[in-house]
């Protein structure tokens, strides 16, 4: 019993840290009706600049304190309302996420931009040093910083709840996340108070940064990645709380660090199962309870008596394209194609033709965001984990059984679409919301356990894909790989096309817009989203065997789950619900790469950072912003046809003017363009 | 004539592309109040909304008290005096009832006046001082209508928007409703009352506007309502209650 207690001591403190992000998201969503996945990235921030100011320009703890936690955190939550969520107070809640993940993507990359990369060399801590035991628990050593993280979080949980629940404050914070039109109704001014829920929360996401930093184990702030790993422990107690209760998310998280510091007393040490289950623990009772949890399922039904006041939301872009443009366009593209394949297969450089060949590569798997994201309105975040699960696939089957890389790259879609099915069927309950944090879970799970074994992704030692040949062709040169690469990427885009303007695509639409309207004209929603989650992994498997090919050995860090939300970003970016849009999307990502790397090596980042502030204006312009803009240039051109044709009687066709193609009939157009 | 209350000139709105209203222009007098009539649709809620500033108005001014407050935040409206009752649920329902009701009086009487505003709107509806600590949304329909009219009755407004506030209301509870206006009305709340069961709007109000199709259809004393809406929408349209 006593050896039972040395585990579940430190698991405490350690809870503590879930329990705070717990309570910030639920807080957050409480206040301000978004689920912020960037609040690990917040904490991140506040927890960096404290290390910064503390260790690096010797400032003592609480003049750094206050800059970290009390001024950046919330200058940075009240940045984000000014200048994104309060512009975007009706949006769904899937454009919210998308908004937070962009953030989530954006901050941690932008701070190596601003500051440059540092290393560690001492812990920081807040408030009682880390070094020092100052008592002991049975025979279990009790040192400052976990006195400190669990006193600082019982007093800033339990101010919370009394602040919401006797304090005006709270009273009017709970009105204005109800309705804010209601609550305007009653002379609150609802803006001011989003703001202030807004610095609130962001100050907690600060305030938990800096303690987890003291966590020596938990955070190092040359790491963003460690607080995105913390924050699905903390999605899990949040869920637990059904993203209300702010005393249950606390005693979730604190449950949960309890649960795993025990566990790791009866797993077997070093082993794969140890090293992998243990981190992907939360991940696991995050699937359960987010399926289990009936509470969650109205957690996005908005409850706002005054909905109906709100504009409807802003139409697609309608694409006004003048017949005329079709023949030139059509014309335009395959000599363009018919170009470009020349100058690959000549005299472009080398170095240039791999990052062409990349740019391809990646269309094929975007085209799988375009699948799941843009046809279905669902967003995944495993879409690298489908890849990676191609990838290992293709590059096992030609290790061991000699298989050509092609027919690997085949079975490992179909492979990742067997996966797709069964995660669609897990989650066919839930969707929106729900889905999104299940497919991060499972990401992550595969990032830490499924490609870890020596017969799957091979953990760091990787797997080595061959260039793919047909015989006595080989596509070892990157050349020729490109060509190969284009060739399957036709067929993908159209497959994607066809399904599209199919009635599985038709259902999808539907299902976008209402699925209870759907479901009432005898559409299966269970199956469609089946069908669809299998096609879009099947895409992503065959695009990840092709990145792996053209990569050569790939390990579980190619595919790890950062880059599925990355992934998502770029697309929605530039164009999740067209085909062109994934193809846009992967060259722009490929080139860009390759143009920053020209930059000094702090810009590294520089290119998540701009797709990721492009997927902020995902709520406004939900079909990208690449298309929005591209609909624009064509409706102009159209117009100025249309003017001509005015002033020119009996020259041009007549009664072209009004006729031109609606926002529906944007894909056919695309077809041609596609496929010319 | 007294100066006006509350002067609406050539009011236009619209939601996204589809427009709601077009050009209407409405006074209501200092103390007096005034029945907007006018079927489904016919824009009778837009311009209230309009009023109080929840729908932007594309063109057009609303002057209260003489003051421009076109374009004003919903917060300032209500803060100058004006409550708007909006059709359907006007509560919060995750809020109990009795932080329903002080959070609307804290904003109209000072953190000081709450407490006799409370004991007030307990008077007047005595079933709320039972359900004091209950979640607002689990109230009745009835009950929940009169814990909006509670907020209003117990600390009366300048001016009053009320809604459809008799839709899908019993008719004991409908009467309990109208008493409460006429009460407020005799203490000096001038009235706009939307209503599609015209009836009961007309036998409180002095003055009728009707809407149809986002424009002043007819405007004239009460008496004349009933016949004019029989003409303007046609035999059957004019719902009673």
């Amino acid at each position: 019993m006593s050896s039972f207690l040395d585990y579940a001591i430190p698991g405490i403190p350690y809870g503590c840290g879930f329990a705070l992000l717990a309570v910030g998201l639920v807080l957050t969503f409480r206040a301000t009706g978004v689920f912020n996945l960037a609040f690990g990235a917040q904490a991140f921030l506040s927890a960096f600049v404290f290390d910064l100011l503390n260790q690096y320009a010797h400032w003592d703890q609480p003049a750094s304190f206050a800059l970290a936690v009390l001024v950046v955190a919330p200058g940075l939550g009240l940045a984000l309302d000014r200048f994104l969520f309060r512009h975007i107070p009706t949006a769904s809640s899937t454009a919210k996420v998308v908004s937070s993940l962009g953030l989530l993507v954006a901050i941690p990359e932008m701070i190596p931009i601003i500051f440059g990369g540092r290393t560690r060399h001492r812990i920081g801590y807040l408030w009682l040093s880390p070094n020092l035991v100052y008592f002991h628990l049975g025979s279990t050593p009790v040192n400052g910083a976990d006195i400190a993280t669990t006193v600082i979080t019982l007093g800033v949980v339990a101010a919370l709840l009394a602040m919401f629940r006797w304090s005006a404050a709270g009273v009017t914070m709970r009105a204005v996340v109800e309705s804010r039109r209601l609550s305007q109704l009653e002379g609150v001014n609802a803006s001011r108070v989003a703001a202030g829920a807004w610095a609130l929360s962001s100050t907690l996401a600060g305030l938990s940064g800096v303690l987890l930093l003291s966590q020596s184990n938990s955070i190092d702030p040359t790491n963003p990645l460690a607080f995105t790993t913390l924050l699905v422990a903390g999605i899990t107690a949040a869920a637990l709380a059904s993203m209300e209760s702010i005393s249950v998310a606390l005693l979730g998280g604190i449950g949960l660090g309890v649960l795993e510091n025990v566990l790791v007393k009866y797993l077997p040490p070093g082993s794969v199962l140890a090293t992998g289950f243990l981190p992907s623990l939360p991940f696991a009772v995050l699937v359960i309870v987010l399926l289990a949890n009936p509470r969650l399922r109205h957690i996005e039904q908005s409850s706002d008596p005054m909905a109906s006041v709100d504009p409807p939301p802003p139409p697609p872009a309608v694409s006004t394209r003048d017949p005329r443009l079709a023949a030139p366009m059509k014309w335009g593209f395959r000599i363009l194609m018919v170009a470009f394949v020349a100058s690959v297969l000549t005299w472009v450089p080398g170095n240039w033709v791999f990052v062409l060949a990349q740019g391809i590569v990646f269309s094929v798997i975007f085209l799988s965001v375009t699948m799941i994201t843009g046809m279905s309105g669902q967003l995944s975040l495993c879409q690298a984990t489908f890849a990676g699960i191609g990838a290992f696939t293709a590059g096992r089957l030609a290790e061991h059984l000699g298989l050509s890389v092609l027919a690997g790259a085949l079975v490992g879609g179909l492979l990742a679409a067997l996966v797709g099915i069964v995660l669609a069927v897990v989650v066919s309950r839930v969707s929106g919301l729900l889905l999104t944090l299940v497919t991060l879970a499972f990401a992550i799970f595969a990032d830490n356990v499924l490609f870890q074994f020596s017969w799957s992704g091979g953990g760091i030692t990787g797997v080595d894909v061959p260039r793919p040949a047909i015989g006595p062709l080989s596509f070892a040169s990157d050349r020729y790989f490109l060509v190969l690469a284009l060739v399957i990427l036709a067929f993908c885009m159209l497959l994607v096309v066809l399904v599209q303007r199919g009635t599985v695509g038709r259902y999808l639409a539907a299902m976008r817009g209402s699925p209870g309207a759907a479901a009432s004209l005898g559409i299966n929603l269970t199956s469609t989203k089946v069908v669809v989650f299998a096609m879009s992994a099947g895409l992503a498997g065959i695009g990840g065997a092709l990145y792996g090919s053209a990569e050569g050995p790939i390990a579980s860090t190619d595919f790890s789950y950062v880059l599925s939300l990355v992934w998502v970003v770029v697309v929605i970016t530039t164009g999740a619900t067209t085909v062109e849009g994934a193809v846009q999307a992967g060259m722009a990502f490929a080139v860009l790469a390759q143009v920053l790397s020209y930059l000094p090596s702090r810009l590294d980042g520089l290119e998540f950072v701009m797709f990721a502030f492009g997927a902020l204006t995902y709520a406004k312009h939900p079909e990208g912003i690449v298309e929005y803009q591209k609909a624009r240039w064509l409706a102009r051109v159209s117009r100025l046809l249309a003017a001509w044709d005015a002033r020119h009687p009996g020259s041009g066709q007549p009664s072209l003017a009004g006729s031109g193609e609606t926002a529906s009939a944007a894909p056919a157009g695309s077809v041609e363009l596609s496929n010319g | 004539m007294s100066p006006a209350l509350l002067e609406a000139d050539g009011l236009c709105a619209s939601y996204g592309s589809y427009r709601a209203l077009f050009g209407v222009s409405l006074e209501v007098p200092e103390g007096s109040a005034v029945a907007l009539l006018g079927s489904n649709g016919a824009g009778k809620s837009t311009f209230a909304r309009v009023l109080t500033g929840l729908v932007p108005a594309s063109s057009g001014s609303v002057r209260l008290d003489g003051h421009d407050v076109t374009g004003m935040p919903a917060w300032r409206i209500a803060r100058m005096g004006v409550a708007h009752v909006p059709e359907g649920r006007g509560i919060f329902s995750s809020l109990s009832v009795e932080e329903n009701l002080s959070l609307s009086f804290r904003r109209r009487m000072g953190r000081g006046g709450i407490g006799e505003a409370l004991d007030k709107a307990y008077a007047g509806f005595p079933i709320l001082a039972e359900r004091r600590r209950q979640q607002a949304g689990t109230l009745s329909g009835g009950q929940q209508r009169m814990l909006s009219l509670a907020k209003v009755l117990a600390v009366p407004p300048r001016l009053l928007v009320a809604d459809e506030l008799s839709l899908g209301l019993a008719p004991v509870v409908v009467d309990a409703v109208y008493d409460g206006l006429a009460e407020i009305r005799r203490a000096g709340t001038a009235l706009l009352v939307v209503e599609q069961h015209i009836d009961r709007a007309l036998a409180l109000a002095e003055h009728a506007v009707l809407l149809a199709k986002g424009e002043v259809a007819w405007q004239g004393p009460p008496s004349g309502a009933a016949e004019a809406m029989e003409r303007i929408l046609g035999s059957g349209r004019a719902e009673r209650t």
